[in-house]
């Protein structure tokens, strides 16, 4: 490989590290700092994928999808807190599991019923249809480095938001105890409703954005949810800058692996991920 | 107490056995049982509702008796779960007392399956999974396969690349069983006729991060790219090749399923790929537009590859029955009226090789439109070379 090719593998690398983040950065919400283990998450990721195929149809822009799909899936987001993911806060996490793989099973057949098995795609937005020729025969999609500056917004944005503000001050107290915040007078429970919302609207935002270059397509969820995880975990649960930096580890160690190491290629990740954790058991930051 | 429990129990298991054995003992004449394993839910859920329109179909078209006998189904969806292959196999097999099993779509259900049927005798029709060894290593005289084998749609695209002068290519799929066997099919018939792969890139199943390795397709930079593929996987690859830029610098072929139900997905990034398979779009034949034309009007449906395999499997099974007028014990008879039957397909008159795969014609294919247009006869009666096979 020459130095060249390097550098355009090491871009690849980072790009493929960012979306990660983007599609994990829900999770990092929902299981980081709330403690929910919600593998329903891939399948808020395919719900915002499936909702960006429809609204872009039938307002004829993903731009003007974008905020549409995000009210609903707020709206969802309240909805399966209230009806669901509330009940099971003070439970084992054995019971989130059951529950949450139940979720799993009811998306993917709403989705069957109403969407059908087909295989759709999403039309990349005009304004950033463009490619930047890097060799005389490869040229780098405009869109993919735009997603990469909506993740580091998203991140920059999540780290604010749970480090700066009032509501992020009563989400972590919250977390590490929850009756002793309660007793000061914040209310946990709304609290928790509202950062459980945002989880859903960010995988289905990340499964909006990602939509025109992965396709639409039935069990799309279950393909990230396995390595949200595996981010959220090399990351340090609960930190954003940790889930940030191991997922453009993974990124990297996805895409050299591909180049360098192809049959080892499928255990890549994960060989990095045990031994992240041999040598730091609580990930790369520890809230 | 336990003893009395046990007393009863024992009773009642003989009253079970004894009833499910009466239907077998049943006069001739009744009802021929065809067990229909094929997924009904999952990824694949609209691939098994084709093959099983296409078989009703055929049995329609023969007035609903297949030699003079009445068919009655037994359905299990088999969830594309291979885990669950030889208990959903099983339960046709042992349960239902089925005389036929057509099944299935994903190929490793099909290993469960077939190591099921290898026990049992009962004769299997595969109406899709095209893992080679199905009519290779595992081959059997009462398995038999209306389908392809995944070595099959790709070997004629080797001659198809060197007669214009694409010498070098690189070959890009998943790392399982079906990449690896199109990827065998594609390299018998590149080097046979004298191309050279220069480089063979995998990916982990089901991954489709595609950068890095369209990044070295760009660096390596060879005459032909060809790929093997399929449904959102292959929409995306499509997509991120022209996205990526190689699209019209370097030629992509496919093997096989490619660019099959996914041309609406993908839009412009497909137009001009080529491919080859055993069906596609405009085959103008007589036999093909009335099966065309009946298909739609019985299900408001058009038909794909799926269906017409379905139907096959009907038409080869009518084939079988007739031939022994409707005696379903008699099966080596059937088997022999099988081996030797021709096929008057959609997709054009097939025959059965030794190791009971198709030998049949290959199209290539080139995407205008939503259409994978028939563009020419890649490879005239192809029959799969059907390696370990002990019937050859």
């Amino acid at each position: 490989m020459d130095f060249y090719s390097f550098l355009i593998q090491l871009l690849n690398g980072v790009q493929y590290g960012l979306l990660l983040f983007l599609v994990a950065s829900g999770l990092t919400l929902v299981f980081g700092i709330m403690g929910i283990i919600n593998l329903a998450h891939g399948s808020f990721y395919m719900v915002g994928a499936y909702l960006a195929f429809s609204l872009a149809g039938l307002t004829g822009n993903l731009f003007t999808a974008l905020p549409l799909g995000i009210g609903v899936s707020v709206l969802l987001g309240f909805a399966l807190e209230w009806l669901f993911y509330r009940h099971l806060y003070a439970r084992d996490h054995l019971y989130q599991v059951l529950m949450t793989y139940g979720l799993i099973l009811v998306f993917e057949e709403l989705r069957s019923i109403i969407w059908g098995d087909d295989v759709h795609g999403v039309a990349v937005p005009d304004l950033l249809s463009a490619s930047l020729p890097l060799t005389d025969n490869l040229s780098y999609p405009v869109y993919r480095l735009a997603m990469s500056g909506v993740c580091l917004l998203i991140a920059g944005g999540l780290y604010g938001l749970i480090k700066k503000t009032r509501l992020g001050m009563m989400i972590r107290a919250g977390s590490s105890n929850r009756e002793m915040a309660e007793a000061l007078g914040v209310n946990i429970k709304r609290v928790y409703t509202v950062v459980f919302a945002l989880g859903v609207a960010l995988a289905a935002f990340a499964g909006m954005i990602a939509a025109p270059v992965s396709s639409v397509y039935p069990n799309m969820g279950a393909q990230v949810l396995i390595i949200c995880f595996v981010v959220v975990v090399i990351g340090g649960i609960g930190s954003v800058w940790g889930a940030l930096l191991a997922a453009i580890l993974i990124g990297l160690t996805d895409t050299f692996g591909k180049v360098l190491l192809p049959d080892y290629a499928g255990m890549s990740t994960y060989i990095l991920m045990a031994l992240v954790l041999l040598w730091r058991p609580e990930g790369l930051f520890k809230r | 107490m336990s003893q009395y429990t046990r007393r009863n129990f024992l009773k009642g298991g003989a009253a079970v056995a004894g009833a499910t054995l009466l239907p077998a003992a049943r006069a001739q004449g009744a009802r021929v049982k065809v067990g229909l394993m094929l997924p009904y839910t999952g990824t694949y859920a609209q691939l098994g509702v084709a093959i099983e329109n296409g078989f009703r179909l055929a049995l329609a078209e023969h007035g609903g008796k297949f030699g003079g006998r009445e068919i009655e189904f037994y359905k299990v969806d088999d969830e594309s779960d291979p885990g669950k292959a030889p208990e959903n196999a099983n339960k046709l097999v042992q349960r239902d007392k089925v005389d036929v099993l057509v099944g299935t779509v994903h190929s490793g259900v099909e290993m469960g399956i077939i190591k099921v049927v290898r026990e049992s005798g009962t004769l299997h029709i595969i109406p899709n999974a095209g893992a080679d060894a199905a009519t290779g290593g595992m081959c059997a005289p009462n398995i038999f396969r209306t389908s392809f084998s995944n070595w099959q749609p790709p070997y004629p695209l080797g001659k198809i690349l060197m007669d214009r002068g694409l010498k070098s290519a690189v070959f890009i799929t998943w790392k399982y069983g079906a990449g690896e066997e199109s990827l065998g099919g594609f390299r018998d018939g590149y080097s046979k006729a004298g191309g050279k792969i220069v480089k063979e890139l995998f990916l982990p199943f089901p991954n489709v991060e595609f950068q890095a390795l369209l990044t070295e397709i760009a660096a390596i930079k060879p005459d032909a790219v060809v790929c093997f593929f399929a449904g959102g996987g292959a929409a995306k690859f499509i997509r991120d090749y022209a996205a990526a830029g190689l699209k019209g610098k370097i030629p992509l072929f496919g093997a096989g399923f490619l660019t099959d139900g996914i041309l609406d997905a993908v839009g412009d990034a497909a137009q001009g790929i080529e491919t080859t398979l055993h069906y596609g779009d405009g085959i103008e034949t007589k036999r093909n537009k009335d099966f065309r034309l009946a298909y739609a009007k019985t299900f408001l449906l058009q038909p794909d590859v799926y269906a017409v395999q379905g139907y096959d499997a009907g038409l080869l099974l009518a084939a079988g029955l007739a031939a022994v007028k409707g005696d379903i014990n008699n099966k080596a008879g059937m088997i022999k009226a099988m081996e030797a039957a021709r096929i008057d397909s959609p997709r054009g008159p097939w025959t059965m090789s030794k190791a009971h795969n198709p030998i049949q014609d290959i199209y290539l294919r080139r995407v205008v439109g939503k259409e994978n247009k028939v563009i020419g006869v890649a490879h005239k009666a192809l029959a799969d070379p059907a390696r370990g096979c002990k019937m050859v």
